[in-house]
């Protein structure tokens, strides 16, 4: 139900002039599962429609798993520091259910959503990975899948800033410097309190959602057993009053089926966009931790750079041999803490932008959600309405006979 | 007291209350529906059903001015309990608005839901039916105007007297049971007497020896495990409920409410005389006292008297008696000579069997009706603890908004909560009129118990004709061994002649209780035939108001609920999707 292309802010949609305007459409279609017992999956075709000179022709199909997803999201976040990342669905289900139906048609419906957010975001629509993953035939995208599993997935570099950031938490122990920095404004101290409390209570309403779903297939499940129940009754009795027995339980059997219908809607038009609010929360979470990080790197090169500086000053004074040595290890780092700095100011400036759009999607996303949800119960209690009513001028015959 | 719109006096207040009231209200009807779903969890249905009306009576029924389960029930139809009605039903001044057609019914549909069209005032909201609109719980009275009626109250602690050995150990509850009638039988027209469950228990043997062949309903268990089980205040609640529920069957019944056994239990102030135990002890005692008579005695002794075939072999008192009707029916079980008399009456087979196919289908229904009610008892729970979270979320964007669009969407979350909220109301409203519509059918569950007692009565009745005349019979062949006997001496054998005359008078003293107890198995065939029209037609009326009520309530609840999602939808609707 919900469309495979969203208007969103900076889209680069139009309707009216393809060929002029500039455009990129996806759809995540066509599940089909593939392999045998324990390795079995499911693949879905990725078609991509667009103008863009990056891109390679109008039209292109290309078949994707679920990981391929997943690393596209990975890159991204690697990539984008300071973006909210579009939330993919959850990796894994109870065994049982992995093959349903619904849930296939849950996961298509989110991935093609992950897909079409990132499409239609001003910067991540310009990632080559993006690209990669839209075109690339199945060998190329298996290959690059595979260069990034592994606990290890980052790159070298990494490694060292790992090192150093456990160098560094060692001496800050050492030293009795045990807290570690923290920025502390208060306008993101506000932030953060508000998502982490968000979270909480999304999840809460999500929480009911789901149940609310569980309940009207109970309900469903029976109206069901009352409706063969009350048919089998109305077999001992006779004439009219049987028959109304009957009619009634007939209704109530086709009631069951109302019931069930509107549980799946509720299940992907209600409650799966709450959790994909869930979700995008926890993906702003991850925002915020790379936002920790670059302030503590920009942090921590700061003072090692001004350390660096005070020992250059020292060894200048003294006409060491070591001078020009020190030197060059101290623009060295000097640019690397400029480098860290740019980082973090990246990141607060995105993020800024980025909570806005967050804050504008969301309005709009829980919008419709309550639309439908509305839509549905209402449409339901009528149809419901409806049923027994029709059965009130038999029910008024009856009493006429004795 | 209302007009007659759609006005509920919590969802009024409820569109113009703030946050924290809803946020309150919702709390306090959490507590209340906290409790009750653990219970909710316990298998057997008998559970379910009083978690069930237990929670209705905790409901504060903004529609009645006493709480659903009405204690007093009027028992004839014409005498309407609209008196215990305060809710807007336009019908007021009819006695059964399902009864005389009411003009909604034929009021146009509500127009064919549309996206965004609010639905018109639709037909049925606007009733809201009560209990005991038209319906009562038990077989309705004839169409005199009499009454009676009972209620069951004050329940008190009293001591034993006797049986001092062990002091405090022996305590009862009694009830104080108050009559209302204006039936000649009962003199005054308001009586109150104390009463204890064993009083009631000895009420129940009465009936069943006096009215053998009617359906008498049956009375409230004893229950002994459970009192140990439940909290004493629940128990003798239950109890008391029960009661009354028991009593006021009685007084409905036609011919049993004129009982003397239930007049005298119902004003003979005082205690009540208890009936002989029916322990094994004394059962052993009074049958050893009977035996030797019968055993070593003079044969005549041995004979049923005549006034004791009215009655069904007791144990203790007849153990000859049980012994040879024992041996009557296996004797009809295993075949050889089919007895004399057989329940012929192939009507009456029938019907006992279509009995059995209703019982069945009853039961199976009474199952599934309490698994409904569960079932829409939860999605009104749910939906309500849905609405308190997003209560909470409106509450949370509104105090945490930086930006506009923040705003908005805590509008929107207030949209969705009030809806959330009276949809959640709404659901346990409906709920607690179903379960009372329902609860008919468990009442005729209940009734089956009666009839299958009543049948009980004939086939041992039956059974004592047959004993009789198998007892007659052999008495015959013994007579004719005696005379063949006594013509071969010549003179006749003093002793023998004697013995031929008291085999005569055994025989002619049998002849007559056979005559007795046959009579007395017309008599319950008769009670038998009556009892069973008069079950039909009552149990046609009961089930069609039942389904009536049913339905009726369904439609009104379910027109509600969609007006108050419909409203969701139109505040909504700038969001709406441009291309469907």
């Amino acid at each position: 139900m919900i469309s495979t292309q969203r208007s969103l802010s900076g889209s680069l949609q139009s309707p009216r002039s393809p060929s002029t305007q500039p455009y990129l459409s996806v759809s995540v279609t066509d599940p089909v599962k593939l392999g045998n017992g324990v390795q079995a999956y499911i693949s879905y075709r990725v078609i991509t429609k667009t103008n863009l000179p990056e891109y390679q022709g109008q039209e292109k199909i290309v078949i994707r798993r679920y990981s391929d997803f997943v690393w596209l999201r990975d890159r991204l976040s690697e990539k984008y520091k300071g973006i909210f990342i579009p939330p993919l669905p959850e990796k894994s289900a109870v065994e049982k259910f992995r093959f349903s139906a619904e849930f296939i048609e849950m996961r298509r419906q989110a991935l093609d959503i992950f897909v079409n957010r990132i499409a239609s975001h001003p910067e991540l629509q310009q990632s080559e990975d993006l690209r990669t993953f839209l075109q690339e035939d199945e060998e190329t995208m298996d290959r690059s899948r595979s260069q990034e599993t592994g606990i290890f997935k980052k790159k070298p570099a990494d490694f060292m800033q790992i090192f150093k950031d456990v160098q560094s938490k060692v001496s800050d122990v050492v030293l009795g410097k045990e807290k570690p920095v923290e920025e502390s404004t208060p306008e993101y101290e506000k932030l953060k309190h508000y998502i982490f409390e968000l979270e909480e209570h999304l999840a809460e309403a999500q929480k009911q959602a789901f149940r609310l779903v569980k309940r009207h297939r109970e309900l469903g499940q029976s109206l069901s057993d009352f409706g063969k129940a009350v048919k089998l009754l109305g077999a001992c009795e006779g004439k009219s009053l049987g028959k109304a027995f009957s009619d009634l339980g007939t209704k109530s059997e086709a009631l069951s089926m109302k019931l069930q219908n509107e549980a799946h809607n509720l299940l992907m038009n209600f409650e799966e966009p709450l959790k994909d609010y869930v979700r995008a929360v926890q993906s702003i979470k991850v925002t915020m931790a790379d936002r920790a990080n670059a302030f503590r790197q920009q942090c921590e090169l700061a003072e090692t750079t001004r350390l660096k500086e005070i020992n250059l000053d020292k060894l200048m004074l003294m006409r060491s041999d070591k001078a020009g040595e020190a030197e060059y290890e101290y623009k060295e780092l000097k640019a690397e803490s400029e480098e860290a700095t740019r980082r973090f100011e990246t990141i607060v400036r995105l993020m800024n932008e980025e909570i806005v759009r967050f804050q504008d999607q969301k309005t709009s996303d829980m919008g419709l959600a309550f639309h439908e949800f509305a839509k549905g119960q209402a449409k339901l209690a009528n149809d419901i309405a409806d049923a027994w009513r029709s059965l009130l001028p038999k029910l008024e015959a009856c009493s006429t006979d004795t | 007291m209302m007009g007659p719109e759609n006005h509920h006096p919590f969802e009024d207040s409820h569109v113009f209350a703030s946050r924290e009231e809803m946020e309150n209200l919702n709390l306090d009807d959490n507590d209340d529906h906290n409790n009750h779903s653990g219970r909710s969890q316990i298998n057997s249905y008998a559970e379910d059903y009083r978690s069930a009306m237990s929670s209705i009576s905790d409901l504060h029924h903004p529609l009645s001015s006493s709480p659903s389960l009405a204690p007093s029930v009027v028992v004839t139809r014409s005498d309407d309990s609209n008196s215990n009605n305060n809710d807007n039903n336009n019908q007021n001044n009819h006695s059964d608005p399902l009864l005389s057609p009411p003009s909604p019914i034929n009021s146009p549909k509500a127009p064919p839901f549309s996206d965004t069209s609010y639905l018109d005032p639709p037909s049925y909201a606007d009733i809201i039916f009560s209990p005991s609109n038209g319906r009562s719980p038990s077989p309705s009275a004839s169409s005199t105007s009499e009454y009676i009626k009972i209620t069951v109250a004050d329940p008190q602690k009293e001591q034993e007297m006797t049986n001092s050995l062990v002091p405090g150990s022996n305590t009862y509850v009694t009830y104080l049971i108050t009559t209302r009638s204006n039936m000649p039988e009962f003199g005054v027209s308001e009586s109150s007497v104390r009463r204890r469950f064993k009083d009631v228990v000895t009420l129940a043997d009465r009936l069943a020896d006096s009215y053998r062949g009617f359906f008498i309903p049956p009375r409230p268990d004893k229950n002994v495990v459970e009192s140990q089980v439940m909290q004493k205040q629940e128990f003798v609640e239950q109890r008391r409920t029960a009661l009354e529920k028991y009593l006021c069957r009685l007084a409905a019944h036609p011919v049993i409410r004129k009982s003397e056994e239930l007049r005298v239990f119902l004003q003979v102030q005082g205690r009540l005389p208890l009936a002989p135990t029916t322990d094994v002890a004394s059962r052993m005692l009074d049958g050893a006292v009977k035996l030797p008579r019968q055993l070593f005695g003079e044969a005549a002794a041995g004979a049923v008297q005549v006034h004791e075939v009215v009655q069904p072999a007791k144990g203790g008192r007849d153990l000859l008696r049980i012994f040879k009707e024992l041996k009557q029916s296996v004797a009809n079980d295993w075949g050889g000579v089919r007895p004399a008399i057989v329940e012929e009456d192939k009507e009456f087979l029938d019907r006992k069997e279509k009995m059995q196919d209703l019982e069945q289908q009853l039961s199976n229904a009474s199952q599934q009706a309490e698994a409904l009610v569960k079932a829409q008892q939860d999605i009104g729970e749910t939906m309500g603890e849905l609405g308190l979270a997003f209560v909470k979320l409106t509450k949370f964007e509104t105090e945490e908004a930086v930006y506009n669009s923040q705003r908005i969407r805590s509008a929107d979350y207030r949209h969705v909560a009030t809806a959330a909220v009276k949809a959640s109301r709404l659901y346990r409203e409906s709920n607690a009129q179903t379960v009372k519509h329902l609860d008919t059918l468990h009442e005729y569950l209940g009734l089956m118990l009666a009839v299958h007692s009543a049948f009980s009565d004939r086939s041992s009745a039956l059974l004592t004709v047959q004993t009789l005349v198998s007892e007659i019979s052999s008495l015959h062949s013994k007579a004719e061994k005696l005379e063949a006997a006594s013509s071969k001496i010549f003179g006749g054998d003093r002793s023998r002649i004697r013995k031929l005359e008291e085999a005569r008078e055994t025989i002619r003293v049998t002849e007559d209780a056979k005559s007795c107890a046959i009579r007395e198995y017309e008599r319950i065939k008769e009670n038998n035939r009556n009892e069973l029209e008069r079950l039909d037609q009552e149990r046609h009326d009961d089930f069609l108001t039942m389904l009536k009520g049913f339905v009726v309530n369904q439609v009104g609840y379910a027109e509600k609920i969609s007006n108050v999602w419909a409203k969701v939808a139109e505040e909504t609707s700038g969001y709406a999707k441009e291309n469907p």
